[in-house]
């Protein structure tokens, strides 16, 4: 079953014929996910290598094709843009990948889908990847991943790969891993990802990734204690990073004092999470977890 | 990007936001005819410095004369100013802002900032101003007034009159503390600002409502639209190092300690910092080379590192995606030859094409210390410095 993408996702590319794009579309492809179009303005009617027809506008990508789940690769001035768009055309899941959109441009594009069907996951992301469906959408190492019922949800690129390769290591393998990025404005946060993986029959247990800055997963934290049923093991980047030069004071009024590692760390670990002090633990940490709740690894 | 004061109130004036006359200067001549061509009882002569709590740390001063501002003028440029935001190292002035004397009736807080947990846009205001304000936030949240704007619609004179009567204003100045949240949000969105703070904003005894101070922040991911922003920085005020990073497109922020890192994704960057402390090192700075490095984006991360004379040993740490490792193998290869690498260096690298980065550092010859996993490379980096 998985979360978010698996063998039912037929996927489109914006931004295919960009360097970005065009590499990683390929990759996506040879790992076995079903890339079924690709949309760049002004390339209608050609193919990529060889096989994938590109269009114009996402909508025409979608009558021709089928395709349910976009991956975007566009530039930062226009990836925005290219999220309405996909919203737009009515697929179930845009993945937005590109890293530096301007945050007035994700408020906008953020407000223009809340009132669509489609859900963004990101911007700035690796994207999601369901190896038991070989449907990798995004930019992680196709290598490091195995089938399996490990769910992983993280805001830093790096750091799932780092849990899903201990994972992978320990000779688990993971059901859906999900990059929700860690831009300020996001699609999807980690309440949502937590919820699908409660639900889902083939998830025994979670590893969630959060870092310093806003209050994510102190949000999480306090849902999780409430409806969780599953092992989670976690971790929090950041907490050796320095207080920071700042110019005013509104960052902290915003967060009402929250966002620091400690308080992330104490309000996880309060809501029964198993915590890992370094990245390196997060294996160990996940196998601890389920242990707890009497599951073996 | 941060930008002055004087330049944050250009920008306001420019978009209709009342502010006081004022004249920016670097010389205290300059100050004494500013003095007198604002011709008014009394002046401040304030410290332009990218750091709040001016007042405390002795930047901001009354003058009765042009002379004294002179005065004030001549002491002021070139002393290293230290205030709660600065940090201990405090910052030199270089530049002042002269404005005209008001008769102030009274003080307030306003903020405009992104709420990362609604994704909007807010203002929040407060008759409580000063540093005070953060603690005010903590213990009485209710005390800060805020007003989330939609984007569709952008705020709106309902939001401002609620501030405005929260806030206990009367009269004209209900309108007029309407009109000016309208001219600031416009300005937060049309220059893609990150934060707006005006602390404090004031009455006037004759009835007038404007901002006494500014801050702006902006979106660095926007400012390739704004080319008359971008202008507005100034190098002075930021870490050499740092700027230099910003040239090759890398995020650096320098430290106290022994380690530099060399990581790619900004949270296993933190992540690296963590575990060097975890096991009893101190990092030496904060290093992503981002996801789509370069070999010569890796060398320019190299340098930027060892310049550092405190850095006593190197770890690098990379989980390749986008990035390879073999790219990161040749490029910390050709670094180390370039600057004649003295200190240790420990490597870690997974990912794609692992096999083919680690080969690649066996054969240079150099003498690299190859870690697995990120525990054991903290624990070699910390014993190297040791």
């Amino acid at each position: 079953m998985s979360i978010l993408v698996g063998s039912n996702t037929k996927v489109v590319v914006q931004g295919i014929t960009g360097s970005a794009g065009s590499f990683h579309a390929k990759q996506c492809m040879e790992y076995g996910t079903q890339v079924v179009a690709g949309v760049t303005p002004g390339k209608g009617g050609q193919l990529f290598e060889g096989k994938v027809p590109i269009f114009d506008t996402v909508e025409q990508a979608v009558k021709a094709t089928g395709c349910n789940t976009s991956v975007i690769f566009v530039p930062p001035p226009y990836a925005a843009d290219s999220i309405m768009e996909a919203a737009d055309a009515k697929l179930d899941l845009a993945i937005c990948i590109t890293e530096g959109i301007p945050v007035n441009d994700m408020v906008k594009a953020k407000r223009f889908i809340g009132g669509t069907k489609t859900r963004l996951i990101g911007p700035n992301c690796p994207g999601v990847i369901t190896p038991g469906a070989k449907c990798k959408i995004g930019i992680m190492p196709g290598h490091i991943h195995k089938p399996g019922r490990i769910g992983v949800v993280s805001r830093s690129g790096t750091l799932t790969y780092e849990a899903v390769f201990q994972v992978t290591s320990l000779g688990m393998g993971q059901s859906t891993a999900v990059g929700i990025g860690g831009d300020p404005v996001n699609g999807t946060n980690f309440i949502d990802v937590l919820k699908l993986f409660n639900d889902d029959a083939e998830t025994d247990a979670v590893i969630m990734i959060g870092e310093i800055g806003g209050s994510a997963e102190e949000e999480a934290a306090a849902w999780v204690q409430a409806n969780f049923k599953k092992p989670i093991a976690g971790f929090i980047a950041g907490a050796s990073a320095p207080p920071g030069k700042r110019m005013g004071h509104a960052g902290a009024i915003i967060s009402g004092g929250k966002g620091t590692a400690a308080d992330k760390v104490k309000a996880m670990t309060a809501a029964g999470y198993v915590m890992a002090a370094s990245p390196s633990e997060l294996g160990t940490t996940l196998v601890e977890a389920m242990k707890r709740k009497g599951l073996n690894a | 990007m941060n930008i002055h004061e004087y330049q944050g109130k250009q920008i306001f004036k420019k978009y209709g936001v009342p502010v006081p006359r004022g004249i920016m200067v670097k010389t205290a001549e300059d100050a004494e005819k500013a003095a007198k061509e604002l011709g008014t009882k009394v002046v401040v002569v304030k410290a332009q410095i990218h750091a709040g709590g001016r007042g405390k740390g002795g930047g901001v001063k009354i003058a009765k004369s042009p002379a004294e501002a002179k005065d004030l003028a001549s002491k002021m440029l070139g002393m290293i100013l230290k205030t709660a935001q600065t940090g201990p190292e405090g910052r030199k002035v270089g530049t002042l802002y002269i404005e005209e004397g008001l008769d102030i009736a009274k003080e307030y807080y306003l903020g405009v900032t992104l709420d990362r947990a609604t994704s909007r846009v807010t203002f929040m205001a407060s008759t409580e101003g000063g540093v005070e304000i953060e603690e005010v936030a903590h213990t009485h949240p209710e005390k800060i007034l805020r007003a989330s704007v939609d984007p569709a619609v952008g705020f709106q004179p309902f939001q401002g009159r609620t501030l405005a009567f929260g806030l206990g204003l009367t009269g004209d100045q209900v309108g007029k503390f309407v009109k000016f949240c309208q001219a600031l949000y416009t300005a937060y969105v049309e220059t893609d600002a990150s934060l707006v703070e005006i602390n404090p904003l004031i009455t006037t005894k004759s009835g007038d409502v404007l901002a006494l101070d500014s801050k702006m922040n902006f979106d660095d991911n926007a400012l390739y639209r704004h080319g008359d922003i971008a202008e507005m920085r100034d190098v002075a005020e930021e870490d050499p190092r740092e700027a230099k990073a910003k040239e090759f497109d890398l995020a650096y922020i320098a430290l106290e300690g022994t380690i530099g890192c060399m990581v790619n994704g900004a949270g296993l960057a933190m992540a690296t910092m963590d575990t060097i402390k975890l096991v009893g090192g101190q990092p030496a700075n904060f290093l992503d080379v981002g996801g789509g490095a370069t070999k010569e984006k890796v060398t320019a991360a190299f340098k930027l590192i060892l310049a550092d004379p405190s850095v006593k040993a190197v770890l690098v740490n990379i989980f390749g995606g986008i990035m390879k490792c073999d790219v990161i193998a040749e490029g910390v290869i050709a670094a180390a030859k370039e600057v004649q690498l003295k200190v240790p260096l420990v490597v870690r690298l997974e990912g794609t094409n692992v096999e083919l980065g680690k080969k690649i550092l066996r054969e240079s010859g150099l003498p690299i210390t190859p870690a697995d996993n990120l525990r054991q490379a903290a624990e070699k980096a910390v014993a190297a410095v040791k």
